[in-house]
Parts: C-alpha cells; structure tokens; sequence
C-alpha cells in the first residue's frame, strides 16, 4: 500500500511567502512578521525532514525573515542619516508586490495559451513529436574548419611585431555579424573576416560565428557546386517548438 | 475590381499564408490603394466564416490577419496523424515569459531579481522553444545578454500585439469580466 502525499512545490521563497500570506489570508500591506516567518521556518523544516533538496535561495529568505523580525523587535533608532526604510519589511513588501504582479499575469496568460494551443494554423502545423528540435543541417563543424583554415592561410603573417589593441572581443563580433545580417538576407563566410587583420581576429570573428550558430541565431550551408559557405540569420517566428537546428555534429 | 473578387483573393492570400499577413501586404497583392476597402472585406470574410459556422476563422495575430481553425474543432483535428500540440508551459516558464514580455529588453539576472529563482534552465527552454530570443547586449559591466518575445510567442498566444496582454494589477482581484472577455476573445466570440 502506498501513500500519495501532495506536496505543494513553490518556485522560490517569494512563491512560498505569497502563498502563505494568501492562505492565512494577510495583508500584504501588514504582514505580522512573527508569524510569517514561523509558518514558513515550519515549511523549510518539513521539505527537510522529507529528506529533500531545499534550494539555497529559500535559506537566504528565512535569513531575511528572521532579521526583518528582530528589526521590528528593536527600539527605532534615531540616526540622522537614516537611509534605512523605516519599516523593515518595506522591502520585502515590494518584490512580493512586484513577483505578485508577474505571477497573475502569467496565470492569465497561461490561459490564453490553452485556448490557442486548440488553434491550428497552416504553417508547419505540428512539431512531429519524437523527431527532435534538429534537422540534419547541411554543414558539419569540420567544413567550417575546413573553410577557416583558407582563410588563415590568407592572413597576414604572425611574426610581425605590431601590436595592435582595441581588436573586438568574440562579444563585439557578434553584434557585428548580427547587424549586417540585419540589412542583408545572408553573407558568405568569407566576408565575416574581411576587416579582420590578423590571425587572433579571425579566430575571434570564427568564435563569433560558432556562438552565434549555438545560440541558433544563425546558421550555415554550403553550395555544393562552388563550396561557398553563406551564413542566414534565424528567422524568430513561427510558433510552438521545433525548428530548423543548425546543429553541428561532431 | 469588385468586392466578391477582393475577398477572394483575400481569402485564398489568407489560407496560403504561413505567417500572419498585414494589411499592408494584402493591399499590395491585391493592387488595392483603398485601405477602408480592404479592412471592410476582410471584416466580411471574417463575419461570413462566424456566422455559418465555419470550421475556420480569420483572427488579428502578430501584427497580421491569418485563417486559423476554431478552437472547438480541436479534439478531431487532433486526430490527424502527427499532429502534436507543443507541451504545456511550467508555471515558472510561464512567469519567465511574462516577464520577459512586459519589460523587455530585459537580462537574466533582473528576471531573477524579480522572482527571487535562478531562471537559467527556465530561459534556455524558452529560447528553445522560440519564444523569446536574444536581442543583443546591454551596455553596462558584464555585458549581459537582453532577452525579448518573439513573434512566436505572439502567435502561440494569440496576440496581435504587445499591446494586448493584460495590464498588470497591483491588487489580486483581477475583474472577473477582464478575463472572461480574455477567453472569448481567443475562442473567436468577439464582438465583429
């Protein structure tokens, strides 16, 4: 025979307090501390004594808890300076406020999607189940290598002694790369390093394109007859999971 | 050109469509200057679809109009081999999103401030699933990765735009009509 126990999971310790001040029915605007912070110090106790995991996040909340309280225990003091709220639960009061909002929002949005999840439209209706989020795609990591290795053969040589700073980071490149693909439907590979000088740069602008492929912002293919590599951006629409993977396949 | 022709056309631009079409791109197919014309053949088409009863119907999505079935048809459509719809959303997705939606752009670790979680797997699925997606990088120490909806995540939701999610309420008893008129909305009984 065997037991089922309900447990309710909570996202974090905003979810868990929300909960409790709802279900003790609180005003939020006038929480009693000391209550608060045992009903949900019992909480903690009891996931623990289930033997489960309790995420660090909910330690640091029963820690704020505890010193709103002594806060609230403590005579005021009278500091000229007082940058502190005078009411130390202020500050919990607004992210729960601030959680609260984003929570029935997503509830009610959560609605609408079952609604819409009914509707069907003609595009790639469904996302055939099993068959994974990729597509085989038409170039592996060892073409772009490939590809690469041309192009550092064409860079100026390493054994210069120039130092040359202020080179883009991978970061930079990428923002490089995604606004020209703003203004044109694709570019070659070769061209992502034309305003590259040196070999570090190409390698740099080469990572670039790596992150960005593995982000699934972009991806490659390779024209069979000339060899040209042309990098596409992504396009963002189309609903539901499922897309074309730009995998790269070791 | 007549108006039974117009619509027509319309109709079958809408049915061929793969993404939500926009006036604008319906009245340079058609070659249609009269922009109060346009609107009022897609309203018929609209009107003629609700009241017999069609299987399909015509809504205001992502910025486009695009035919869609009715949500009441959805059991046999489901029927369909592979046919799948894409799985539930967790409730801590659903927040991510919301977030995300209101406040975009906006970077990982102000979403966690406000829910008080590490949201990292949670926005990982999300980019997965097309609903959001990076929109660059703010400009501050770090330079942390910005996140926004897409128009994927307007379409799943049945949204013609940002505009018309829900406005946010300070005080938890969202007026019960607001979300009943929500739900009708989508199942096509609005007002036409």
């Amino acid at each position: 025979m065997s037991y089922r126990v309900k447990l309710e999971v909570f996202e974090g310790p905003l979810d868990l307090l929300l909960h409790l001040i709802k279900k003790n029915e609180i005003n939020i605007y006038d929480i009693p501390i000391a209550v608060i912070t045992k009903q949900y110090l019992d909480y903690i106790d009891f996931i623990r004594s289930l033997n489960l995991d309790i995420g660090g996040e909910f330690l640091v909340m029963a820690a704020t808890l505890i010193q709103i309280k002594s806060r609230m225990l403590l005579p005021a003091t009278e500091s000229e300076d007082d940058d502190e709220e005078d009411d130390p639960r202020e500050e919990l009061v607004a992210r729960l406020l601030e959680y609260r909002k984003y929570k029935e929002a997503a509830g009610i949005i959560g609605e609408r999607g079952e609604t819409w999840c009914n509707i069907f439209r003609r595009e790639q209706v469904p996302a055939i189940k099993g068959e994974g989020d990729f597509t085989i795609s038409d170039i592996s990591l060892f073409d772009l290598i490939d590809a690469l290795q041309k192009v550092m053969e064409r860079a100026p040589d390493a054994s210069s002694m120039e130092i040359i700073l202020d080179e883009l980071s991978v970061k930079d490149k990428i923002s490089v790369i995604l606004e020209r693909l703003n203004n044109q439907d694709s570019i070659t590979f070769a061209s992502l390093f034309e305003t590259d000088k040196t070999r570090s740069a190409i390698v740099v602008t080469f990572l670039a394109l790596l992150e960005l492929i593995r982000l699934s912002l972009v991806y490659a293919q390779q024209l069979e007859e000339c060899g040209i590599i042309r990098i596409f951006k992504k396009s963002n629409s189309g609903g539901g999971d499922g897309g074309q993977g730009a995998e790269i396949y070791n | 050109m007549e108006d039974r022709e117009l619509r027509s056309i319309i109709e079958a631009l809408l049915f061929v469509s793969q993404e939500p079409i926009t006036l604008e791109r319906i009245m340079n197919i058609a070659e249609m200057g009269d922009r109060g014309r346009t609107l009022a053949a897609i309203k018929e088409i609209k009107e003629e679809y609700f009241k017999n009863g069609h299987g399909l119907q015509i809504v205001e999505v992502a910025g486009g109009y695009q035919m869609v079935t009715r949500a009441e048809f959805a059991p046999w459509i489901k029927r369909l081999e592979k046919i799948t719809t894409p799985s539930r959303l967790s409730r801590s997705a659903l927040e991510v999103l919301a977030i995300i939606a209101y406040k975009q752009p906006i970077v990982r670790s102000e979403i966690e401030a406000i829910r008080g979680v590490d949201s990292t797997g949670v926005i990982k699925t999300l980019l997965e699933r097309r609903l959001i997606k990076i929109m660059g990088r703010k400009d501050i120490i770090g330079r942390p990765i910005m996140y926004g909806v897409t128009k994927g995540f307007l379409n799943a939701f049945g949204l013609k735009d940002l505009s018309e999610l829900p406005s946010l309420k300070e005080f938890s008893d969202i007026a019960s009509t607001g979300q009943a008129n929500w739900v009708d909305e989508a199942m096509g009984n609005d007002t036409v």
